[in-house]
Protein backbone atom coordinates (compact mmCIF):
# COMPACT_ATOMS: atom_id res chain seq x y z
CA UNK A 1 0.00 0.00 0.00
CA UNK A 2 1.32 3.41 -0.49
CA UNK A 3 1.00 6.56 1.21
CA UNK A 4 -1.60 8.02 -0.97
CA UNK A 5 -3.49 4.87 -0.50
CA UNK A 6 -3.52 4.99 3.21
CA UNK A 7 -3.80 8.68 3.41
CA UNK A 8 -7.03 7.25 0.97
CA UNK A 9 -7.94 4.76 3.37
CA UNK A 10 -7.99 7.03 6.25
CA UNK A 11 -10.08 10.30 4.92
CA UNK A 12 -12.74 7.93 3.61
CA UNK A 13 -12.69 6.01 7.03
CA UNK A 14 -13.39 9.41 8.65
CA UNK A 15 -16.29 10.20 5.70
CA UNK A 16 -17.68 6.91 6.44
CA UNK A 17 -18.28 6.39 9.95
CA UNK A 18 -20.06 9.13 12.09
CA UNK A 19 -18.24 7.94 15.22
CA UNK A 20 -14.16 7.04 14.00
CA UNK A 21 -11.40 6.35 16.64
CA UNK A 22 -8.00 5.97 15.52
CA UNK A 23 -5.84 4.82 18.37
CA UNK A 24 -3.08 2.52 19.61
CA UNK A 25 -4.36 -1.16 19.50
CA UNK A 26 -7.56 -2.17 19.62
CA UNK A 27 -11.00 -1.14 22.16
CA UNK A 28 -10.87 -4.99 22.97
CA UNK A 29 -6.89 -4.42 23.76
CA UNK A 30 -5.71 -0.80 23.68
CA UNK A 31 -1.68 -0.65 24.14
CA UNK A 32 -2.14 2.51 25.77
CA UNK A 33 -3.48 4.56 28.47
CA UNK A 34 -4.32 7.70 26.25
CA UNK A 35 -6.37 4.98 23.91
CA UNK A 36 -7.70 2.95 26.72
CA UNK A 37 -9.44 6.24 28.15
CA UNK A 38 -11.13 7.51 24.67
CA UNK A 39 -12.56 4.05 24.05
CA UNK A 40 -13.69 3.61 27.31
CA UNK A 41 -15.12 7.10 27.12
CA UNK A 42 -17.59 5.74 24.48
CA UNK A 43 -17.76 2.61 25.53
CA UNK A 44 -19.37 3.81 28.48
CA UNK A 45 -21.84 5.82 26.57
CA UNK A 46 -22.60 2.59 24.28
CA UNK A 47 -22.09 3.89 21.04
CA UNK A 48 -21.59 2.67 18.17
CA UNK A 49 -17.82 3.53 16.88
CA UNK A 50 -15.45 2.08 14.04
CA UNK A 51 -11.69 2.18 15.45
CA UNK A 52 -8.42 1.96 13.89
CA UNK A 53 -5.42 1.05 15.58
CA UNK A 54 -2.57 3.20 14.50
CA UNK A 55 0.47 0.58 15.24
CA UNK A 56 0.63 -1.83 12.65
CA UNK A 57 2.85 0.91 10.16
CA UNK A 58 4.41 3.95 11.08
CA UNK A 59 2.74 5.75 8.25
CA UNK A 60 -1.04 5.45 9.26
CA UNK A 61 -0.16 7.89 12.00
CA UNK A 62 2.16 10.09 9.59
CA UNK A 63 -0.44 10.08 7.05
CA UNK A 64 -3.08 10.56 9.66
CA UNK A 65 -1.40 13.42 11.37
CA UNK A 66 -1.12 14.57 8.11
CA UNK A 67 -4.87 15.10 6.90
CA UNK A 68 -5.91 16.24 10.93
CA UNK A 69 -2.82 18.49 11.93
CA UNK A 70 -3.20 16.93 15.06
CA UNK A 71 0.10 15.25 16.44
CA UNK A 72 -1.18 12.98 18.68
CA UNK A 73 -3.04 9.39 19.35
CA UNK A 74 -6.18 8.60 19.80
CA UNK A 75 -7.89 10.76 18.00
CA UNK A 76 -11.56 10.61 17.92
CA UNK A 77 -13.50 12.55 14.71
CA UNK A 78 -17.06 12.63 14.63
CA UNK A 79 -19.22 13.67 11.32
CA UNK A 80 -15.85 14.02 9.89
CA UNK A 81 -14.65 16.27 12.43
CA UNK A 82 -11.84 16.48 14.49
CA UNK A 83 -13.39 16.39 18.05
CA UNK A 84 -9.81 16.06 19.75
CA UNK A 85 -7.31 13.75 21.58
CA UNK A 86 -7.89 11.91 24.86
CA UNK A 87 -8.02 14.79 27.22
CA UNK A 88 -10.45 16.57 25.33
CA UNK A 89 -12.52 13.23 24.92
CA UNK A 90 -12.20 12.70 28.56
CA UNK A 91 -13.36 16.47 29.26
CA UNK A 92 -16.07 16.70 27.03
CA UNK A 93 -16.92 13.15 28.53
CA UNK A 94 -17.02 14.29 32.08
CA UNK A 95 -18.88 17.46 31.19
CA UNK A 96 -21.90 15.53 29.26
CA UNK A 97 -20.42 17.39 26.03
CA UNK A 98 -19.79 14.09 24.59
CA UNK A 99 -22.74 12.46 25.06
CA UNK A 100 -24.54 15.14 23.80
CA UNK A 101 -22.90 15.70 20.68
CA UNK A 102 -23.30 11.40 19.59
CA UNK A 103 -26.55 12.22 21.18
CA UNK A 104 -27.07 10.01 23.89
CA UNK A 105 -27.72 9.74 27.81
CA UNK A 106 -25.18 10.53 29.83
CA UNK A 107 -24.29 7.22 31.92
CA UNK A 108 -25.07 8.08 35.42
CA UNK A 109 -21.68 6.79 37.00
CA UNK A 110 -19.50 9.22 36.57
CA UNK A 111 -15.28 8.97 35.95
CA UNK A 112 -15.83 5.70 35.77
CA UNK A 113 -15.44 5.21 31.89
CA UNK A 114 -12.05 2.81 31.93
CA UNK A 115 -14.57 0.50 34.01
CA UNK A 116 -16.13 -0.95 31.23
CA UNK A 117 -14.28 -3.31 29.13
CA UNK A 118 -16.56 -6.25 28.60
CA UNK A 119 -18.66 -4.17 26.12
CA UNK A 120 -16.69 -3.60 23.25
CA UNK A 121 -18.83 -1.94 20.59
CA UNK A 122 -16.39 -1.43 17.62
CA UNK A 123 -18.85 -1.16 14.28
CA UNK A 124 -16.71 -3.45 12.35
CA UNK A 125 -12.78 -4.19 11.98
CA UNK A 126 -11.97 -1.43 9.25
CA UNK A 127 -9.12 -4.32 8.00
CA UNK A 128 -6.10 -2.01 7.31
CA UNK A 129 -3.73 -3.94 8.42
CA UNK A 130 -4.65 -6.87 6.73
CA UNK A 131 -3.73 -4.14 3.19
CA UNK A 132 -0.67 -3.08 4.17
CA UNK A 133 1.67 -5.64 2.09
CA UNK B 1 15.54 14.91 27.97
CA UNK B 2 13.41 17.95 28.41
CA UNK B 3 12.57 19.21 31.95
CA UNK B 4 8.81 20.39 33.00
CA UNK B 5 10.60 23.46 34.08
CA UNK B 6 12.07 23.48 30.39
CA UNK B 7 8.75 23.17 28.70
CA UNK B 8 7.15 25.71 31.17
CA UNK B 9 9.54 28.12 29.99
CA UNK B 10 9.01 27.84 26.42
CA UNK B 11 4.94 27.56 26.70
CA UNK B 12 5.58 30.96 28.97
CA UNK B 13 7.67 31.98 25.98
CA UNK B 14 5.19 31.31 23.28
CA UNK B 15 2.15 32.76 25.57
CA UNK B 16 3.14 35.88 26.75
CA UNK B 17 1.25 36.71 30.30
CA UNK B 18 0.01 32.82 30.51
CA UNK B 19 -0.82 31.31 33.30
CA UNK B 20 1.33 27.35 33.09
CA UNK B 21 1.83 24.63 34.94
CA UNK B 22 3.91 21.76 33.80
CA UNK B 23 4.39 18.93 35.74
CA UNK B 24 6.72 15.67 35.31
CA UNK B 25 3.65 12.96 35.51
CA UNK B 26 5.68 10.11 35.94
CA UNK B 27 9.52 11.19 36.58
CA UNK B 28 10.97 9.79 34.10
CA UNK B 29 11.19 13.30 31.97
CA UNK B 30 8.77 12.18 28.80
CA UNK B 31 5.58 12.41 29.92
CA UNK B 32 3.99 15.75 30.84
CA UNK B 33 1.05 17.46 31.73
CA UNK B 34 0.61 21.07 30.86
CA UNK B 35 -2.25 23.31 32.52
CA UNK B 36 -2.64 26.70 30.80
CA UNK B 37 -4.62 29.88 31.28
CA UNK B 38 -4.17 32.09 28.56
CA UNK B 39 -5.99 35.14 27.14
CA UNK B 40 -4.74 33.85 23.79
CA UNK B 41 -7.30 30.69 23.98
CA UNK B 42 -10.83 33.35 24.01
CA UNK B 43 -13.24 32.10 21.69
CA UNK B 44 -10.90 29.56 20.39
CA UNK B 45 -12.49 25.86 19.63
CA UNK B 46 -10.53 23.48 22.47
CA UNK B 47 -8.74 21.63 19.44
CA UNK B 48 -7.31 25.57 18.84
CA UNK B 49 -6.43 26.09 22.11
CA UNK B 50 -4.65 22.80 22.38
CA UNK B 51 -2.82 23.19 18.90
CA UNK B 52 -1.47 26.35 20.18
CA UNK B 53 0.37 24.12 22.57
CA UNK B 54 1.15 21.49 20.74
CA UNK B 55 2.67 23.96 18.48
CA UNK B 56 5.57 25.11 20.53
CA UNK B 57 6.87 21.38 20.46
CA UNK B 58 6.52 20.25 17.05
CA UNK B 59 8.23 17.03 16.03
CA UNK B 60 8.97 16.44 19.66
CA UNK B 61 5.77 15.69 20.53
CA UNK B 62 5.55 11.72 19.86
CA UNK B 63 9.28 11.89 19.78
CA UNK B 64 11.39 12.77 23.41
CA UNK B 65 8.07 14.54 24.71
CA UNK B 66 6.09 10.73 24.35
CA UNK B 67 3.06 12.07 26.06
CA UNK B 68 1.83 15.47 26.37
CA UNK B 69 -1.33 15.90 28.51
CA UNK B 70 -2.89 19.58 27.71
CA UNK B 71 -5.72 21.18 29.34
CA UNK B 72 -6.25 24.62 28.43
CA UNK B 73 -8.81 27.24 29.77
CA UNK B 74 -9.34 30.89 29.12
CA UNK B 75 -8.79 33.56 32.00
CA UNK B 76 -12.54 34.02 33.21
CA UNK B 77 -14.56 30.94 31.77
CA UNK B 78 -17.66 31.13 30.11
CA UNK B 79 -20.58 30.44 32.77
CA UNK B 80 -21.54 27.28 31.60
CA UNK B 81 -22.01 26.02 35.08
CA UNK B 82 -18.72 23.22 34.54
Amino acid sequence: MTNDEIKTFIENAIKENRVMLFMKGTPQQPACGFSLRASGALNALGVQYAALDILPDPRIREELSGVSGWPTIPQLFVDGELVGGSDIVMEMFESGELAGLLGVEQPELEGEAEAEPEQPVQQRPIGLENRLN
Amino acid sequence: MPSAEELRERIEQALPGADVSVTDTTGGGDHFRAEVVSDRFEGLTRIQQHKLIYDVFGDEVGGAIHALSIKTEPPSPAGDGR
